[in-house]
């Protein structure tokens, strides 16, 4: 805040008043987030002292979107990626961009971005060309000047004040030539890393504010349970403890110091009685209870329903999911101040803008009187605790009006009361014509919600506990072309004749919400297994069967080149075995082909993944090694939950309280070699990344398997014990 | 009253000696490095290092460290003019959302410090203790390597 100058408060304090207001009617054909927020200064911002800010309503999850933005600003303005400031989501400041998610920070921030910083620096050379008296065209931006072909300099804190950003992007503004980047396209060190690496001021977790005190949460046992009994006294005067604060089942107590505030947790905790909770179906059942639920069936996808069924030979196969979780390193915080009329919460929550709707309607206070301001915690992954943590920081801020309120989750809290990614199942069924191609596919996906985040107030889990308490909205289904349980479940392949449906699962036993990729990872899986299991009866190479069925030129060369830098078809150990799938995330964002070779343990039916190498086209790259880290680290994630995860429940509730209860990948589960070949497509738009490498992942691993083990996996995770039983041994 | 002696500095510290490090660490010391993430000694988020050997400063009370010193990341470096450790980890990317990397940068530096030139199993076998959920273990194998003079791995199988 600091840094802000008076103008830029001042225009600031304008733009509340239009992009703080609700999202004005989309134009026509704004690029990116301009749809949303079309006036410059919304982005790029130069102070009186001629410091430029760059503004994003996305925010930084570990993806290190803001290095990309950087560069994708420093580029346009022609200035040094160091000389930019940037500010991420925060309900005062910044636009709304909904929630970082859905691998759209590129497309809808970058672009967005790109288009106002062009903007900006025509404004900054006309107004010194008029200054110079020179043409604007034989000017150039440098860091805090503009500098005029005889050598004169303007510095920005200079003609600052003659340039108004107040204005919309103009629709022709002229956008460097991408053949002569200098900044995009190049691996620039992620800028949050120094801090990360040397115990800076990083998260959320570090904030601390003078006069701050600790609290922690006592959850029911289990899901549904209620508070029943408290005698909390002996608690409430422990040393350091200031109180216990109960609100329906919401219990919580609040201590000076933060271990203070541990021990009375536990204290807490076994003063407390409930009874009842919401029954779960026991593990063995989980399967045949999703198949039970009601549904309501939507055709997403028809092709060829007037034409006769083809002959040829007709092959079926079921998949199936289990429950995974995000599983955060570090468990969600939150910090919430409230000063008798306005609240302030920082928060590591994916969306400021839907979140200060829910914390308003949950405190019955004017949205203007809350303001939520992004700050990173540990990786997110999709919808964990984040949102829950800051609903409770800003219960209990209220509560103690005029001191910042710290929550800090435990692990078992994060592990047992974060929004699963819900268990799913798919159908696939295909005639496999004469000519060895697809002649008729059929597919249908049963699957819970996969959004429950807010702005509803009751989607804050504390929210629903409170003695008036707000219920959870009905779950809903997110349509296409992005779909939700249905993302990906139309394949990208030629099919003459086709239908996919979506049977879509209101309620589920357990919590659900968006895990990254959503359905993809499940549906990816599924397709992309079928493909081989086609492609096997067909007697086909499954790379071969692949490129047979694609037409998009984009895709074939992902494909090609993931199988070529594998080496696909080359002879293995004995053993091994290879396994290869591909995606188009959400069949609208970025390529991905995966081919990787793993290694079965007859006797075990453990599953190791040795080398993988995936081909990816992004659009035009901003930063390479940003991209290859999020392929790298999907690949890694989606081996994790693929081999290892699923969230263990009993008749009660979930019973994965911690890491020995539900195991992730450590480091001698990792491969011995990942390689992540980009193609760069200069001049074309951002395809979003940091989610495409789930799917494909999950069933080059299945396919591998086969190749390896001659055994088919149809069901997520692929663990051992399946693998044995499979093999028989 | 404990007195501990952290990154070189001994104060007098105003907590329990049943009290975990890690909570004196960041509460106590204000230091951002050490992390909480399980508190159970499952992560190793909060590793630190006690007369050169890693430790979980979750499950770690202070009454046993009285004249034992400790050193977190920060006493590795700072941001500004981060050590060779840490600067092989900016070097390589070595984080994406970072929080487990300070534990990681402590139980390498605890590696090193034993086994100066280690094997790409010693490697992996030292880190075992530590989770990372982004799936950046290719980028901090190549940190760890870097900073040790280690050539990247060879896998015959690899075009």
């Amino acid at each position: 805040m600091t840094a802000l100058t008076r103008r830029t408060l001042l225009v600031g304090g304008a733009l509340l008043v239009g992009i703080g207001l609700p999202r004005e009617p989309k134009a026509a054909s704004l690029p990116g987030g301009l749809a949303q927020a079309p006036r410059i200064d919304a982005w790029i911002r130069i102070g009186e002292d001629g410091a430029v800010t760059v503004l994003t309503g996305k925010a930084e999850l570990g993806q290190g979107i803001k290095t990309a933005l950087i560069q994708v600003a420093a580029e346009e303005l022609g200035m040094a990626p160091a000389a930019l400031r940037l500010l991420t989501a925060d309900t005062e400041l910044t636009p709304d961009e909904g929630y970082t998610a859905g691998s759209h920070s590129m497309q809808d921030s970058a672009t967005a971005i790109r288009h106002a910083a062009a903007a900006a620096r025509a404004l900054l050379v006309a107004a010194a060309g008029r200054r110079l008296g020179l043409p604007p065209d034989s000017l150039r931006v440098e860091s805090g000047a503009v500098v005029g072909p005889d050598g004169r300099r303007l510095a920005l804190s200079e003609i600052a004040g003659a340039v108004e950003l107040d204005a919309p992007v103009p629709d022709n503004v002229a956008l460097r030539d991408p053949a002569a980047y200098t900044i995009v396209g190049r691996p620039l060190p992620r800028v949050d890393i120094p801090a990360k690496v040397a115990g800076g001021a990083a998260y959320v977790q570090d904030i601390r504010a003078p006069g701050m005190v600790h609290a922690r949460i006592v959850r029911p046992p289990r899901p549904g349970a209620r508070l029943v009994d408290l005698d909390a006294d002996a608690v409430a005067s422990r040393p350091g403890v200031i109180r216990v604060h109960r609100d329906g089942d919401v219990l919580a107590v609040l201590a000076e110091r933060e271990y203070a505030a541990v021990t009375a947790m536990r204290a807490l905790a076994r003063v407390a009685v409930w009874q009842g909770g919401t029954p779960v179906p026991e593990p063995d059942a989980l399967f045949a209870d999703l198949a039970g639920r009601p549904a309501k069936r939507t055709i997403i996808h028809e092709a060829g329903a007037g034409t006769p069924l083809p002959p040829g030979r007709r092959i079926t196969a079921r998949y199936r999911r289990r429950y995974q979780m995000h599983g955060a390193i570090g468990p969600s915080c939150a910090v919430a101040e409230f000063d008798g009329s306005r609240l302030t919460v920082w928060s590591h929550a994916q969306g400021m803008f839907p979140l200060r709707k829910a914390l308003a309607e949950m405190l019955s206070l004017p949205e203007e009187q809350v303001r939520c301001i992004h700050v990173e915690g540990s990786g997110c992954y999709g919808h964990n605790g984040a949102d829950d943590a800051a609903g409770d920081a800003a219960l209990l801020a209220r509560a103690l009006p005029g001191r910042p309120v710290r929550v800090q989750y435990t692990r078992e809290q994060e592990h047992l009361w974060e929004p699963y990614g819900g268990a799913m199942l798919t159908e696939a069924s295909a005639v496999l014509g004469p000519d060895g191609r697809i002649a008729d596919w059929d597919y249908a996906v049963r699957s819970p919600t996969h959004l429950t985040r807010p702005p509803g107030a009751g989607q804050l889990l504390s929210a629903r506990m409170l003695a008036t308490p707000f219920p959870a909205p009905p779950p809903k289904a997110l349509p296409q072309p992005e779909g939700g349980g249905d993302r990906n479940a139309i394949p990208l392949y030629r099919l003459p004749r086709a239908r996919v449906a979506h049977d879509f699962v209101a309620d589920m036993p357990l919590r659900v919400s968006a895990l990254r990729s959503l359905g993809a990872y499940m549906n990816v899986f599924s397709i992309e297994s079928f493909l081989d299991e086609l492609a096997e009866t067909a007697g086909a190479d499954p790379v071969a069967f692949r490129l047979a069925h694609l037409d998009d030129p984009r895709a074939r060369a992902v494909v090609e080149a993931a199988a070529e830098r594998f080496g696909w078809g080359r002879p293995l150990q004995r053993g091994r075995g290879a396994g290869f799938a591909f995606a188009r995330y959400k069949n609208l964002a970025a390529y991905c082909a995966v081919a990787v070779e793993v290694e079965v343990a007859r006797e075990s039916g453990q599953v190791r993944l040795v080398r993988a190498q995936a081909a990816v086209d992004a659009g035009q790259v901003v930063n390479p090694h940003g991209i290859r880290d999020q392929i790298e680290g999907g690949i890694i994630q989606a081996m994790s939950w693929s081999l290892f995860e699923a969230v263990a429940h009993d008749a009660e509730g979930p019973t994965s309280r911690d890491w020995s209860t539900y195991p992730i990948a450590r480091f001698p589960d990792i491969p011995e070699h990942i390689a992540v070949h980009l193609i760069d497509r200069s001049g074309h738009p951002f395809l979003g990344a940091g989610e495409v490498a789930q799917g494909p992942t999950a069933a080059a691993l299945a396919n591998a398997i086969r190749h390896a083990a001659g055994v088919r996996l149809r069901e997520l995770p692929m663990r051992p014990e399946l693998v044995k039983a499979a093999i028989g041994v | 009253m404990p007195t501990l002696t952290v990154n070189g500095r001994t104060q007098a510290v105003a907590a329990e000696p049943e009290t975990p490090l890690l909570y004196v660490l960041r509460d106590e010391w204000g230091l951002n490095g050490a992390k909480f993430g399980c508190g159970l000694g499952q992560c190793g988020a909060c590793t630190v290092e006690v007369e050169g050997r890693a430790i979980l400063s979750c499950l770690t009370p202070i009454g046993v460290l009285e004249g034992r010193p400790v050193t977190t990341v920060e006493g590795l470096g700072s941001p500004e003019n981060p050590g060779p450790l840490q600067a092989a980890f900016i070097a390589e990317n070595a984080a994406q959302c970072g929080y487990c990397i300070a534990g990681m940068i402590m139980r390498a530096h605890a590696l090193l410090r034993s086994v100066p030139h280690p094997s790409e199993a010693e490697i992996r076998a030292a880190l075992r203790f530590n989770l990372c959920r982004c799936g950046t273990h290719m980028r901090i194998l190549a940190a760890v390597r870097r900073a040790a003079g280690l050539e990247p791995p060879t896998t015959g199988a690899t075009p």
